[in-house]
């Protein structure tokens, strides 16, 4: 340990399958450390006085205390010390940018490569699954007050979980027949495998969250009628799952997808699973709109369901594009083509309504926008037309206004988003917090917990002390 | 799980109606809303319109059609047996408002998605003339409940095999000539929908339709179900499933039905075998 002060070593890279391998298979990348590398690399941590890599933290894990915890090789007490902060260690390890958060602030990192922290809380998270003895965190005694959370995604989960170990009794809406929001239906397992989500939202019920699933509030139920039915706080959750189009010509042609829909069919119901029922256009050539993490998911899974060429069509640089670095490299490894600064004008079809081309047209970076980042602009006859049998469009999502339609005391911003002090997660409706995308827009896994936390803590004290 | 109370089979071993307790659903449904089934952990998400809800029983009813896989799997399902998931009620209820005539025209399995609308028009006091249309007497359902609740009835059928031989816009066309409809809700076979918006359009009575694409979700994260409406793209499941017949691009939904056809006719016919093969099994054990 004291040598590694003066001279920091290279993290231990994790193992993963081979890409040539694994874009044939829906199994995980990564293949996780083993104890003795997941000891070795948590050796190498400094064990600062006052942690950088906790500030980076959303959701402020006690970083230092668990990674000593795994290099002194005590994993069961290690995982405890994650779930003071954080319930979901198994799907965080695995989905957080870590680059921009605890590891962007680690020390090592300014002189080498920093600690990888993720893969870490995620080895613990699953030596606990599969070695652990079950043993829960322990629960505050009853209060007798019930809160409904709406939407059992990152932030949703986040409010169950702190708030059920708070002794309040919590019931969870979800619309979908499963539980987990964006990590069952978004995220492919070949990222985020959906036994993991399934084990630790199983976590949530033996600590006594009722889940009830098929369930729409704002239309099987309201808001408000929640309140009236007898439950003392709402945290609205429900994300941005409203999907954007292009509003180009050709659309609507059969095997044009919303990113969203393409992956509820492989994700959700499993449509790469022969066993399961629901279909999936099968593409050949195929085209992904957008440079999100959701485009490189979206190419991904299309690769897997067996796509002769994959292209990534985006309008921006490299240098632009929104997805993690990482996800992007995989992505490349795995054979997926990008064709950056090109922007689709419009898609063809045959006399069946099939797609077979799309068109684009070349583009180059002008000044920067509002956003910060140059502006793309079209390049005068420059389109070039490629075939296409399948296009998935991952230009991002909106707010869905299925709830907030239903419920006109929670007042909208212009994009109809909800508004919510920045501080609690309060809504302008009296008992209703909000939080994760449905309040910021599509953002991270992480900051929808975060906003899951403040809003629990904030929930906690209005049902102690009153709003 | 959504027990199913009740099953009768309106056409045996192809039209089937099951009622199923949900009683959260039951409370809120209004007419023209539609709910998502689920048969079995494997299965797909199937939209259906509902037939009838009895909030007191808390179940709703729904009818369908064995056309593939997925409803041959649901008209398996017997009496105590349940849906894994039911979700609902989805889309927007039907506007009833007293507009004076109004003509509902059902075709096929469309008749058990009228039928709770021309009762709520009627309830609002308007005067109802119903025009069914099946492809022979075996498939006319509902006849009685819907002669019940309306002023006139006129049954079609392709054959002549009950009420009049011809086509539901044969006799839509008498009536606007006669007792002109200030309202037109048809809900049957897209041709049917679409022919019926065509007789219409020329006289401008104003025409709503019950679209049917093809559906995930059903909340509006996927889109899916879009079609386009007056030029513009809309989600049949939030904005619908009713829209004015003279706006829809009928040939587009056309089209966007048949997105699965190869793969739909492929699974029928795997579960076909299957089945066979298990009778042919249960035969030689007996």
């Amino acid at each position: 340990m004291q040598e590694s002060k003066k001279t920091p070593t290279n993290r231990h890279p994790m193992p993963e399958q081979p890409a040539e391998v694994r874009r044939h298979n829906f199994l995980e990348v990564p293949l996780g450390y083993t104890e003795e590398m997941a000891q070795a690399e948590a050796a190498r941590c400094l064990q600062c006085k006052t942690p950088k890599c906790v500030e980076g933290c959303p959701v402020a894990v006690p970083i230092p205390r668990f990674i000593r915890a795994v290099a002194q090789g005590r994993f069961a007490e290690g995982i405890r010390i994650i779930w003071e902060k954080n319930g979901l260690p198994a799907v965080c390890g695995r989905v957080c940018p870590q680059e921009i958060q605890c590891e962007g602030q680690c020390v090592l990192g300014k002189k080498g490569q920093p600690v990888a922290i993720g893969n870490l809380e995620r080895f613990l998270a699953d030596w606990e699954r599969n070695h652990g003895d079950g043993s829960l965190p322990a629960k505050q005694p009853s209060t007798g007050k019930r809160v409904a959370v709406v939407g059992s995604g990152p932030s949703g989960l986040t409010v169950a979980g702190d708030l059920v170990l708070k002794g309040h009794g919590v019931t969870l809406f979800e619309a979908f027949h499963k539980p987990g929001g964006v990590l069952i239906y978004g995220i492919p397992e070949f990222r985020l495998p959906k036994a993991i989500v399934e084990a630790e939202v199983s976590i949530l019920e033996k600590l006594g969250v009722d889940i009830a699933c098929n369930t729409v509030v704002g239309r099987a139920v309201d808001v408000s009628e929640l309140l009236a039915e007898g439950y003392d706080a709402v945290f609205v959750g429900v994300g941005a799952g409203l999907p954007r189009f292009l509003n180009v010509p050709g659309e609507n042609l059969i095997g044009v997808y919303s990113a969203n829909e393409y992956l509820t069919r492989a994700n959700l119901m499993k449509a790469y699973d022969p066993l399961y029922d629901t279909p999936l256009v099968p593409g050949k050539n195929v085209v992904v709109v957008g440079g999100g993490n959701v485009a490189m998911d979206s190419a991904r899974t299309a690769l897997r369901m067996g796509a002769e060429s994959v292209k990534i069509v985006y309008r921006r640089s490299r240098e632009e594009m929104p997805a993690r670095a990482e996800e992007a490299h995989h992505a490349e490894q795995e054979g997926v083509e990008f064709l950056l600064l090109s922007n689709p004008l419009r898609f063809d079809g045959n006399s069946e309504g099939r797609l077979t081309s799309v068109t684009c047209e070349r583009m180059t970076l002008g000044e920067p926008d509002a956003s910060g980042r140059r502006r793309p602009v079209p390049l005068e006859g420059a389109d070039f037309t490629m075939d296409c049998d399948l296009a998935i469009i991952a230009v991002g999502s909106g707010a869905n206004p299925l709830l907030t339609s239903s419920e006109p005391a929670i007042r909208l911003n212009r994009r109809g988003n909800i508004e919510a002090d920045p501080a609690t997660g309060k809504t302008s409706m009296r008992g209703v917090w909000a939080g994760g995308d449905i309040v910021t827009g599509a953002a991270t896994v992480i900051l929808a917990m975060g906003a899951g936390r403040k809003a629990a803590d904030s929930i906690h004290d209005y049902l102690m002390r009153g709003w | 799980m959504f027990k199913i109370v009740r099953k009768e089979e309106l056409v045996p071993s192809s039209v089937i109606l099951h009622e199923i307790e949900a009683p959260r659903v039951a409370r809120k449904a209004k007419p023209g809303q539609f709910v998502i089934l689920k048969a079995t952990e494997t299965g797909e998400r199937i939209p259906l319109t509902m037939a009838d809800t009895n909030p007191e029983t808390g179940t709703v009813t729904v009818i369908f059609m064995v056309v593939g896989k997925s409803t041959a799997i649901f008209s398996g399902l017997k009496e105590g047996d349940a849906y894994t998931d039911l979700i609902g009620p989805l889309g927007r209820p039907t506007d009833i408002e007293k507009v004076g005539h109004v003509v509902c025209v059902g075709g096929g399995t469309g008749i058990a998605v009228l039928h709770p609308i021309a009762r709520a028009m009627k309830k609002a006091g308007n005067r109802v003339t119903t025009i069914l249309g099946a492809r022979s007497e075996n498939f006319l359902i509902l006849k009685e409940q819907m002669g019940a609740l309306s002023d006139t009835l006129i049954a079609m059928s392709d054959d002549g095999s009950t009420g009049r031989k011809g086509f539901v816009t044969d006799a839509l066309q008498e009536i606007m000539a006669t007792d002109k409809p200030d309202l037109v809700v048809a809900i049957g076979p897209v041709p049917m929908m679409r022919a019926v918006s065509e007789l219409t359009r020329p006289a401008g009575i104003h025409t709503l339709v019950s679209l049917n694409p093809v559906m995930v979700d059903g909340t509006g994260m996927c889109g899916g179900c879009r079609v386009t409406v007056g030029g513009e793209t809309r989600f049949a499941c939030v904005d619908g499933p009713e829209f004015d017949g003279h706006k829809v691009d009928f040939s587009g939904l056309a089209q966007r039905l048949n997105a699965y056809k190869a793969m739909e006719t492929e699974a029928m016919a795997a579960h076909r075998c299957r089945m066979e093969a298990q009778m042919n099994q249960l035969e030689k054990q007996a």
